[in-house]
Parts: C-alpha cells; structure tokens; sequence
C-alpha cells in the first residue's frame, strides 16, 4: 500500500455506533489495512434527554456483546488499542460499568489474553462544580443564558465531555482497551495519532470525517472506515471493497449534525476545515490537506446535564369521520379549551400544574403550524399527552379527559359521536420525562481536572 | 424561469440536531446553476426563517457554500430536543417548511 500522506498512523471505525452492528469480516479487514487502532462511539445525545437523566442506555445489551466480541480478539491478536467512548449512551458512570462488565465477561469466556482495561468517569456531581460556577468558570453556549445552581442542582445526572487528553493518559498508564466515559465524538478517533505526533489538523478533521462510520462514504457498504492520520493531512477510505468515499460524500460530513460547516469546537481548541482540500485518490479514497486547530486559550469541557421534568401519560384516539378531518384544528381546539376548563375546577390541578398536549398524527403533529401542506387528511390519530409533577397526576388527567377524548363533538353538532380508542385502558404511563437543561461549558486547568481513571489488567 | 421551490432544485435536503439545543438543515444542490437559484431564494435571510420556524433571528445562520454547492441554515431549536412539547426528536423533518419555500 502506497502512503499518500507521510508517516501515517491509522485508526479503523467499524460503525457509528457500537452496538449497531458491522459485517463480521469489518475488524480483519481494517487491521490488514494497517490499523493502529480501533475506536467505537458508545453513545450520542442524539435519542434524547432520557437516557442521561435516567442513566440508561439506548442499546440492546446483546448487540453491545456482539460487536464488543467481533472487535476484542482480532485486536488483541493484532496487539492494538480499542478505545469505546460515550460508554452506555450517555457516559455516566453506570455506562461505563455496563461495558466494562461486558468486556471483561468477553476477555474471560473467549480466553483473551494480555489486556489491560481502562475505565475514564467522566460524571460529575452538580455540588463538584459549586465551586466552578461561584468563580465564573462555567460559561453559557449559545442558546443558553447563564447557569444558576439551581438548574445544576435540579440535574439527574450531569457529564463532561472529555477530549483526547483523559484517553491518551490512560494508554500512556498502560491499557489498551479504554472505556470512556462522555467523550466528543471525534476524541476517541483522534487520540492515538495525536499520541503519536500527528498534527492536530488533520488528526481532529479526520476524527470528525469518520465518527459516524459509513455515513461519510456514498452508502454502499456497511464495514465503517479507516483514516490515515499523516504529517500532511490525511486520507479515509471505506472497509467494504464495494463502499466508497468522494470528495462530495467526505466534505459533506464536516456539515453532519454541525451548525457551522467549517468549524468545530474541542475541549483544546477548535478544528478549523475552512481551507481543507478535498481530493479524489481513486474511486474509493479521498485526501484531504489543508486542515487547520485553532488552539484556545482556555481548556473548555462542556456540560450535558439532564432534569427530570414531571411524569406523563398518554392516550391514542383515531379519527377517521371526514366531517372532523375537514374542521380537525375547530375540534381539536374546542376540546383543548374544554379540557382546560374543567381540570382546574374538576380534579383541582392549578393551571401551571400540568400540561396536556394534542397532537394529530396524520395532520400536522410533526411540524404544526411551519407545515406548508394544509390539505384534509385521510385520518388521523391523535396522541394525547398529559403532563403532570408525578404519575398518579397526570394519569387522573388522562382519566379524566378519557370521555371527552371518546365522544368530544364539532361544535355545533347536534348528537354526541364516538371516536376511536387505541387500546384498552386507553391511558399509557410513560414515566419520569427527562430535559436537557445544561449548555454551557467548565474551565479548567487541567484537561484531566474532570475525570477519574481506573487501569486494571485484566487476568 | 418557472417557479420552483428549494425542494425540487436540491438534490438532497436533510435535517438533524446540531447537539440537544439547534437544528441544522443542509440543501444540496446538483450543479452551478440551482446553486446559484437557490442561494437568492427570498426565503434566505434571518428574519424569513426566524419567521418560518419561530426562532429568535438573531441566532440564525445561513451559509452559501459554493464549492460544496450547498446551503446550510442553523438556528436554536424552539424547544430542547426530547423535553415536553418536542415532536421531532432528532429534529429529522423540519427540512419539510424550508423545502417548500420558492426559489
């Protein structure tokens, strides 16, 4: 294999996320192409505010296993790291354990030897960062305004991002298999090359190139990708012989889930791609130069903190009757203000005591009022939800607007009509409901302040 | 020229989360000239599409990238993503308003 790039250090990504699945031949094949190392993301805030708040992953735990034990024996054998981060979706402290138990029941029953394990916490209790926030240390990110200890305190659970620094400390300790706790997405993949020297351009650019697999190759194979981190820049190239990276597919994953398209910010500055040049090896590899790191002149660790936000419940009622369909925001309204008007005075809820929500699935409940298409549906169901501080509130709601939800009129109609429940009780208890309540970022002296770093060798 | 929509110049138009706060939207355009139509649509400044999804103009960014023949529009979600009154978790249709706006 020719170099395009000078002394490259590679690092294969097998998926987007682990636990997501890859074709069993995905590690072999990246180790033959000369990868250094293997990095997985465990998680994302991308499912939402429940699973930090109630620090519970997103994951089935046996497609974790699986590609946990597709990846452990080809790279011990092959004698490199694998670094996972974001460890059970969110990176609390209970996710890093999760993985941790099942990577040493893996290193066990499949007798793989010479492994030592690190686990990097990066959970944070809301009362270790008082000190923090009374000194100015803890900044709003846009759109956030300032933190009061209240919103931190009010957290289930708080993270902080941790960059390439806590991972490269703990391969430096010895591990060659670190479980992380939150961590940015790019920081597992950039740690090793950083490590090894490679510059910071293009060692942040190809992390982020490459942290979602194969969604920066044209989609025509599933194995995930190698980069090949160099002095001058770097190249990415997919596993699967049959997937492909353009400049067009690799450039358009600098914009994937990142508001500005040029720049993206790292716990020790801020990748710069404004200048980086995007261009075709062949019809499978792309090279990019030009990539820039701004360097900041504070080491910045943000924040994700999720809040429990009261209890809800919901039921689901079917409306197929074309004379509703037609006049569907007249019923949906007059039913609202109906609803509104009886709880207080029925069950005694104060009116900022709870919330309920009406939204027709089929009509316009993914977009609401910005939808540009107003044409009658065909039918709709409409999901109620009543929000309350605790179940038991929201469920007597839910009780309560049950005969209404049931035989709730146009206005004007002479007879009462029936509408269509979904099931039987009609009511769903959904349980605590989560918020993400924290933008903002810490701080710190040291890019290690925040984590706690465990290394053991596993016999 | 007949009248289009930015949806029916692109040749691919998504949408997604930009972290649990923004949403990201990303028109790509097939070649010079439906980039060139679509970077003038009239619905292409901040107070259109502060207008369009009721986020505070002030926060919107738009970008016109020519190399990338592709446009980016950003802006603060009008709630967190996953909490009470959110109906697009990953913030994954709301291309669907800025698709119809003419170009």
């Amino acid at each position: 294999m020719s170099d395009e790039v000078r002394n490259p250090v590679r690092v294969l990504v097998p998926v987007g996320m682990l636990g997501a699945g890859f074709p069993s031949d995905t590690v072999k094949r990246g180790i033959a192409m000369g990868a250094d190392a293997i990095a997985v993301d465990g998680g994302s805030t991308d499912s939402g505010p429940y699973y930090l708040g109630a620090a519970t992953p997103k994951t089935a735990r046996a497609a974790v296993r699986r590609d946990l034990q597709a990846i452990l024996a080809p790279a011990a054998e092959a004698g490199i790291p694998v670094i996972v981060g974001s460890c059970g979706t969110s990176g609390t402290d209970a996710g890093v354990d999760w993985v941790h138990e099942m990577v040493c029941e893996i290193l066990h029953q499949d007798r793989i030897p010479g492994r030592t394990v690190a686990r990097i916490y990066s959970e944070l209790a809301p009362t270790a960062l008082h000190d923090k926030l009374a000194a100015g240390d803890v900044r709003p990110l846009a759109p956030a305004g300032p933190l009061t200890r209240e919103v931190l305190d009010g957290c289930a659970h708080v993270v902080g991002l941790m960059g390439h620094e806590p991972i490269a400390a703990a391969l430096s300790a010895g591990a060659n298999i670190v479980l992380a706790g939150r961590a940015t997405d790019c920081a597992l993949i950039a740690a090793v090359p950083l490590m090894r020297g490679k510059p910071f351009g293009p060692a942040w650019h190809a992390a982020k190139i490459a942290e979602c697999g194969n969604l920066c190759t044209t989609g025509s194979g599933l194995g995930g990708v190698v980069v090949h981190v160099g002095d001058d820049g770097f190249v990415v190239e997919p596993v699967d012989e049959t997937d492909r990276c353009t400049p067009f597919s690799v450039s358009a994953h600098m914009l994937y889930e990142n508001a500005d398209p040029f720049r993206l910010r790292e716990p020790a500055g801020t990748l710069v791609a404004t200048n980086a040049q995007y261009t075709a090896l062949d019809e499978r590899r792309v090279l990019v130069r030009g990539s820039e790191f701004e360097f900041a002149e504070d080491h910045t660790i943000k924040l994700e903190g999720s809040a429990p936000a009261g209890a809800q419940t919901v039921s689901i009622v079917g409306i197929r009757e074309p004379e509703v369909l037609l006049r569907l925001d007249e019923w949906l309204d007059s039913l609202r203000a109906y609803l509104h008007n009886r709880i207080p005075e029925v069950l005694g809820i104060e009116p900022g005591d709870y919330d309920i929500d009406l939204r027709p699935y089929g009509a316009n409940a993914v977009l609401g009022s910005a939808d540009p298409d107003r044409t009658p549906p065909r039918e709709v169901g409409v999901v109620f939800c009543a929000t309350a501080a605790d179940q038991p509130t929201a469920t007597t709601i839910a009780k309560f607007a049950n005969p209404y939800l049931l035989h709730h009129p146009l206005p004007g109609a002479d007879s009462i009509p029936s509408w269509s429940f979904m099931s039987s009780p009609a009511e769903m208890e959904r349980g605590t409901l989560f918020s993400f309540v924290l933008q903002h970022a810490v701080r710190v002296d040291d890019p290690l302040d925040l984590v706690r770093i465990v290394v053991e060798e596993v016999a | 020229m007949a009248p289009t929509t930015l949806g029916a110049l692109a040749s691919k138009i998504r949408s997604k989360n930009a972290g649990p706060f923004w949403v990201t939207i990303d028109v790509f355009l097939p070649d010079d000239e439906a980039f060139t139509r679509a970077a003038a649509a009239p619905c292409l400044t901040a107070d259109r599409i502060a207008g369009i999804y009721g986020a505070n103009p002030s926060m919107v960014k738009i970008f016109r990238i020519s190399e990338l023949r592709t446009i980016k529009v950003s802006f603060p979600r009008s709630v967190p993503q996953g909490s009470t009154g959110d109906r697009d978790v990953h913030s994954a249709q709301q291309y669907i308003p800025l698709a119809a706006q003419p170009a």
